[in-house]
């Protein structure tokens, strides 16, 4: 059971109306590393992991569906306001002629988004490995983006998202160790 | 579209539920990998009191934060009144 809570987890503003910026941003959105991805990535691996780190797939699966409402309301408020000539200026002329200002899961070049950016191996090392691989490429984005982008509202919002991937990183080394430590366990008996 | 303007103290008392809830999700992952850290369990004992009490205070201004039985209503159903989250 998942239970919808009407506040985005951190405030999302915005200085103007900017398609450019939002291009960018639909990277973390539907692209190979963002946030849906992320969280389909970890709540799906839930299944199959050791009891000792369900809850933590859990939950930081479920933080990623808040930083998808994140990002959604970042693209949502670059681009209301903007006119079909202002899309097709930021590069978004292809999105518009198939969306209009609606949102879509595909990534900064337009890919739609696709199950093959995840994997669930079951095997509690190689998935948590993926995981933190996942949380680095994340940051790296967050950074790529913050590092074109000159909205100082927008980027307090990214700059947030992205400290949040350091943090999911280091938990997630922390599941790794807590495997390795019940594996060396059980060679004991 | 949310047109109603909001009053300031919505914005004030949204960003306290924030800040609470973001000490509460840091605190749930570390506990998620470090589970007999007792202090850190007070801890988030006593910020998830804290944040109920501060929900119910927005709530009973501004409306259900929750649906599907963690919120009341008012009549009408207060649960489809803007603003959404992307619309503040």
């Amino acid at each position: 059971m998942w239970i919808y809570e009407k506040k985005l987890q951190y405030p999302v503003r915005v200085s103007t109306c900017n398609p450019m910026l939002a291009r960018f941003l639909i990277e973390q959105y539907g692209g190979a590393d963002g946030e849906l991805s992320a969280a389909l990535r970890y709540l799906n691996q839930r299944y199959s992991i050791p009891d000792k780190v369900i809850g933590l797939l859990t939950d930081i699966g479920t933080e990623e569906f808040a930083h998808l409402e994140m990002i959604a309301t970042m693209v949502y408020k670059l681009t209301k306001d903007a006119t079909p000539e202002q899309m097709k200026e930021a590069g978004l002329g292809d999105h518009y002629a198939n969306h209009d200002n609606a949102l879509f899961y595909h990534d900064a070049a337009g890919n739609p988004w696709t199950a093959s950016y995840i994997q669930a191996k079951g095997d509690p090392i190689a998935d948590l490995y993926e995981d933190i691989a996942a949380e680095e490429k994340a940051r790296a984005t967050y950074q790529w983006i913050i590092n074109m982008s000159d909205d100082p509202f927008l980027n307090e919002g990214l700059s947030f998202l992205r400290e949040r991937e350091i943090v999911h990183s280091q938990r997630f080394r922390e599941a790794v160790e807590l495997i390795k430590d019940a594996n060396s366990q059980k060679k004991i008996f | 579209m949310a047109n109603k303007t909001l009053p300031d103290d919505y914005y004030q008392l949204l960003e306290e539920i924030q800040i609470l809830d973001f000490t509460l999700v840091e605190l749930n992952l570390y506990l998620d990998t470090h589970p007999d850290d007792l202090e850190a369990i007070k801890q988030f004992n006593t910020y998830t009191r804290k944040a109920k009490e501060l929900r119910q205070q927005f709530e009973e201004r501004f409306g259900p934060l929750m649906h599907f039985g963690h919120s009341y209503s008012t009549h009408p159903w207060a649960w489809n009144e803007p603003p959404w989250p992307w619309q503040v």
